[in-house]
């Protein structure tokens, strides 16, 4: 059949026995060395690529309706960041690293707990940011409406920030399995992938807004 | 664990009727559903074709229907121009976007891309259902335009702006109607992202044992290719569709430029590009063509090769040509703007490109032609639509050399001409794939068979009907008859042509009523048709190798293993005219790759 039966070639962990024994995915093919990618492994990495190539070209459409918009020029007046976009980068950098730290502890439990609720903290924290930033904008009289490069920053933010929304959200059904359930490395792997891609992502519009005034 | 219930079924059969034909995870039920949808669909939107040839050849008559459905929009019963465009507009959205859309890829994709390729289910069961009732929802709040004040939009399927962004000032349907239009095609853009999702994983990562790329039978690939070019392009409409919502809600001038006055109002816009909405739209648009028509195109392969008992010739050229129609397809929308400004040199980049596109076609339909050459021909309703796409494809494909050259498209755009040829090509072609894909999978799909003399006879009609509205409309547009027009009285360059006109209504009365043939034919097979066999067309692919209608999991646990191509028939020295895929492999034939 197309998917081999699973128990062979699952490298998930059950927390509750991992802490029972101490032995991290004992007789899971945890031991320090990866097992083979099941095809269900495969799955779950293979859609969110795919998802992510959706998704870039749905940014493509936007980035280049922006650089068609300020072509036109008449009446396009670039907007002033706040420098609060600057910390909200580090922080969403900082996401990406504290996910990064999760991934690659996937054998000691409490680390990996912490780690991942902590990129979901970052997360969060982030997308507050953005809208402390939009407030900002708004009390210097910058609103959606006012000007073209004022709009596609609306706009950008906004969408980039449901994707990250999305991706928060993800953090959290995915940290109910951490808490009761089954973490299977595909999980973390996919939303590595994910929440890596959004923080490259803001880089880039973040160059966006910088650079093409 | 959950996950561990994977290794046999994707999930459990459910038992009661929510679960199992609602909100079913199963593939089978949800392109079961996809098809209905789009079935009926179908039915609106050939309804809407019946009113506006009515009202082409007959304005001022008074439907008494019309008054009761549409006092607005038909008052005493007569329609007014603006609800003829509302027609026009609803017209090309639900037969674009929910019937060639959704019947050939969520439909026949759904339900035989998984067993094509030995799989239980699709990759994301629940994402699947997702998609499902998301296009279910898109198309409900797109018929809810025609009911909601002002009525339905007037802005055409493309939507051009300023007149889509303007809002209720611009006219009637311009308002709530055109709101409910852009929120209809996000979620449909959202539902169609999710299930190219789904399509494309499945095929890179769940396809059985021995299955390897090179032995996909060409359906799968074309549904393969469609669903790439669905990832690709949805998200620009849906990007798109924000930026115009915006413009009409928020106030913003992405599309609209300043200066308008409209309504005697002057519009509180400036500096926006409407040809910027043409540029995103269109690059969705192009190969939207191809979605629709890239599935027909994998249905006409099979069933080509399985009623000429013959291998499919050239069967990686096949291939390899669907993805050069595909990687052209993003190259080429500019031909859809030749006059909108456009500089010539552009132009003339994006005429050679769209040129280059009749390659791979004309090795399709080489190959299609090499199929047939030399086979046992049995004409079953499924192989007469199939036969008859590849003439559609051809004679629709023709127009296109006239329409993608810059000079001779300055005189024919916005003519008939270019509604013969879309029609054609994009529209009655895929309907025919639609069509063939139903004769040929039907008896799978419900375990009975249609009525064969009934198919021939829709085939017939249907085949002459098409032809005789759609080959006139190309003589319209040369005489330069204008697209659009809601009555062409009073016009009068264009007295000469209400002969002509009169014969395309004639000609889509008789195509409709055919139509009902059709439906017919399907619900007395759903009761009462004799019961299927395996595999009644003695084809090689997997899914005649299990029950009609299929079980559940679709194989019923039993470990496949595919030895063989998908196109083995006549093979000499074999028994029967055909090898299944799964047969134990012939001696030192079977290379692995070969075919």
């Amino acid at each position: 059949m197309s998917t081999p039966s699973f128990s062979e070639t699952i490298d998930h962990f059950s927390p509750a026995q991992e802490e029972g024994t101490g032995v991290p995915g004992a007789e899971k093919g945890l031991h320090g060395r990866p097992a083979p990618p099941s095809i269900q492994d495969q799955r779950y990495k293979t859609g969110t690529m795919v998802g992510l190539a959706g998704i870039l070209m749905f940014f493509t459409a936007f980035v280049s309706a922006y650089i068609v918009r300020q072509g036109l020029g008449t009446d396009w007046e670039p907007i002033k960041l706040p420098n609060l976009v600057w910390y909200n980068t580090l922080i969403l950098l900082a996401s990406s690293f504290s996910l990064e730290m999760a991934r690659t502890r996937l054998k000691d439990l409490p680390a990996l707990r912490s780690w991942w609720l902590g990129t979901a903290t970052l997360g969060t924290v982030f997308l507050v940011g953005q809208l402390v930033v939009w407030q900002k904008l708004s009390a210097e009289g910058v609103y959606l409406a006012s000007n073209p490069s004022s709009s596609f920053f609306y706009v950008l933010t906004a969408v980039h920030g449901i994707h990250l929304l999305g991706g928060v959200l993800a953090l959290l059904i995915l940290s109910l399995k951490l808490w009761g359930g089954i973490l299977a490395s595909h999980h973390v792997g996919s939303m590595a992938l994910y929440w890596h891609f959004m923080d490259f992502l803001w880089i880039l519009l973040l160059l966006l807004f910088v650079f093409w005034r | 664990m959950a996950e561990a219930e994977h290794s046999h079924a994707a999930h459990a059969a459910p038992t009661s009727f929510i679960w199992k034909y609602i909100f079913s995870k199963d593939h089978k039920i949800i392109g079961i559903q996809y098809y209905l949808l789009a079935l009926f669909a179908v039915f609106v939107g050939m309804a809407l074709s019946v009113l506006i040839r009515i009202n082409l050849v007959w304005s001022g008559t008074s439907i008494g229907l019309l008054e009761a459905l549409f006092p607005e929009g038909a008052p005493g019963g007569v329609m007014t121009p603006e609800f003829y465009l509302a027609m026009l507009t609803m017209h090309g959205t639900i037969m674009v976007f929910m019937v060639l859309t959704t019947a050939p890829q969520g439909g026949f994709g759904n339900y035989f891309l998984p067993i094509q390729i030995g799989a239980d289910d699709m990759a994301f069961p629940t994402l699947n259902m997702l998609s499902f009732w998301l296009t279910f929802v898109s198309l409900v709040v797109l018929l809810a335009a025609f009911f909601v004040s002002g009525g339905a939009p007037t802005s055409g399927w493309t939507a051009y702006p300023p007149l889509s962004a303007l809002g209720e000032i611009a006219g009637p349907g311009l308002g709530i109607g055109q709101d409910l239009w852009i929120v209809s095609i996000a979620i449909f853009c959202i539902a169609s992202l999710l299930g190219a999702l789904n399509f494309i994983t499945t095929v890179l990562d769940l396809r059985v044992k021995g299955m390897t790329l090179m032995r996909m039978p060409l359906p799968v690939w074309a549904w393969f290719v469609t669903a790439i070019l669905g990832l690709l392009a949805f998200g620009v409409l849906l990007a798109a569709g924000i930026l115009l919502l915006l413009d009409r809600v928020a106030g913003t001038s992405f599309f609209i430029p300043g200066g308008l006055v409209v309504s005697d109002q002057i519009i509180n816009h400036k500096g926006g590009s409407p040809l910027l909405w043409q540029h995103l739209f269109w690059f969705f648009g192009h190969p939207e063509v191809y979605i629709a028509i890239l599935p027909g195109m994998g249905v006409t392969s099979q069933i080509l090769a399985v009623f000429s008992r013959k291998p499919i010739f050239g069967y990686k050229a096949m291939v390899y040509s669907m993805f050069g129609i595909g990687t052209l397809g993003f190259l080429v929308w500019g031909h859809h703007m030749f006059m909108s400004g456009m500089s010539p040199y552009s132009a003339i980049v994006f005429s050679l490109l769209t040129t280059a596109i009749a390659v791979p076609s004309a090795i399709k339909t080489f190959n299609w032609l090499g199929t047939l050459w030399g086979g046992r021909i049995s004409l079953e309703p499924a192989m007469q639509f199939a036969i008859r796409f590849v003439s559609l494809f051809v004679s629709g494909g023709l127009g296109g050399l006239f329409l993608n050259q810059p000079s001779t498209d300055i005189y024919l755009h916005d003519t008939y001409f270019v509604v013969g040829h879309f029609h054609l090509i994009m529209g009655v072609a895929a309907i025919f794939g639609i069509f063939a894909g139903t004769y040929y999978w039907f008896s799978k799909m419900f375990g009975r068979h249609m009525n064969k003399k009934l198919g021939t006879l829709h085939f017939w009609l249907t085949f002459v009907g098409v032809n005789s509205i759609f080959m006139p409309m190309h003589f319209l547009g040369l005489v330069g008859h204008p697209r659009r027009y809601a009555e062409l009285s009073g016009v009068n360059f264009l007295a000469q042509t209400a002969p002509l006109h009169f014969f395309i209504t004639i000609a889509a009365f008789i195509t409709v009523a055919a139509q009902f043939i059709f439906l017919f034919n399907f619900l007395w097979a759903l009761f009462k048709g004799p019961k299927a066999e395996r595999n009644p067309w003695s084809a090689t692919t997997l899914e005649w190798e299990i029950p009609s209608p299929p079980p559940h999991d679709n194989f019923g646990g039993k470990e496949l293993t595919v030895h063989h191509g998908p196109y083995e028939y006549s093979v000499p020295g074999e028994e029967a005219d055909f090898v299944m895929q799964t047969a134990r492999p012939l001696q030192k034939t079977d290379t692995g790759t070969e075919n």
